[in-house]
């Protein structure tokens, strides 16, 4: 791994820890009543302070997940350095798309 | 690879290691599905509730909890080599492995205790 990379993992991480965090503490909260569409949308439509929670969330699990996966494949399948990071670019890629149109749809639609 | 190249294999600190990497790659593989599920609720929630009921089986619900745990004991791992790389080494080490574990299962319990 690079200096770099090795540097956006770390800084990815550090800042998730109080995401992650929250998430949990959201995840055993909410877990007691049987979940439906309209409590999550309630709590999360329209909302710019939830937006730039699950923005920032997304932004920072697409960096972390894809670096540690590019890290993953390198030390433990057959593939290259360039292999594992076009793997890697090509997951990050994915889950910032399906994130940020996760978020659009909790917040915006 | 000599067989003492292999000892510290059964040390809780390579296990720890072992489970912050294992997890991170189930994260990773279960991620993309959790945001493809959440984008379900684009125009309206219908087809979200659709799925949603689907994970009221009780085996959906133990693989949530796993999930919880998974989770948990990544921040837990990811916390500790924060700290490692960080801050000025401890002997406690293997102690907070063992508890950040700990610690994640009885996050993973609770949740279980309440969606059932």
């Amino acid at each position: 791994m690079t200096m770099r990379l090795y540097l956006w993992q770390r800084a990815t991480a550090a800042a998730m820890v109080p995401l992650v965090l929250l998430h949990i503490a959201v995840i055993v909260y909410v877990s007691h009543q049987g979940l439906t569409a309209a409590d999550i949308l309630a709590r999360t439509h329209g909302s710019l302070l939830w937006a730039s929670y699950y923005g920032l969330f997304v932004a920072a699990a697409s960096v972390h997940a894809s670096i540690g996966v590019r890290n993953v494949l390198t030390e433990w399948s057959p593939l290259d350095a360039r292999g594992a990071g076009w793997c890697a670019v090509i997951l990050g890629m994915v889950l910032a798309l399906l994130g940020f149109h996760a978020v659009v749809a909790l917040v915006l639609t | 690879m000599s067989p003492l190249g292999l000892k510290h294999r059964g040390s809780a600190l390579w296990i720890a290691a072992m489970i912050h990497r294992l997890s991170g790659v189930a994260l990773a593989i279960f991620l993309p599905v959790h945001f493809f599920v959440l984008g379900l609720a684009f125009h309206g929630g219908a087809r979200l509730d659709g799925f949603l009921r689907w994970t009221d089986q009780p085996l959906v619900k133990f693989a949530e909890g796993g999930l919880v745990f998974l989770l948990t004991v990544h921040l837990l791992g990811g916390l500790r080599i924060l700290v490692i790389e960080n801050f000025a080494w401890s002997d406690s080490q293997k102690q907070w492995a063992t508890l950040a574990a700990a610690a994640s299962a009885i996050v993973a319990f609770i949740f279980l205790v309440r969606v059932f």
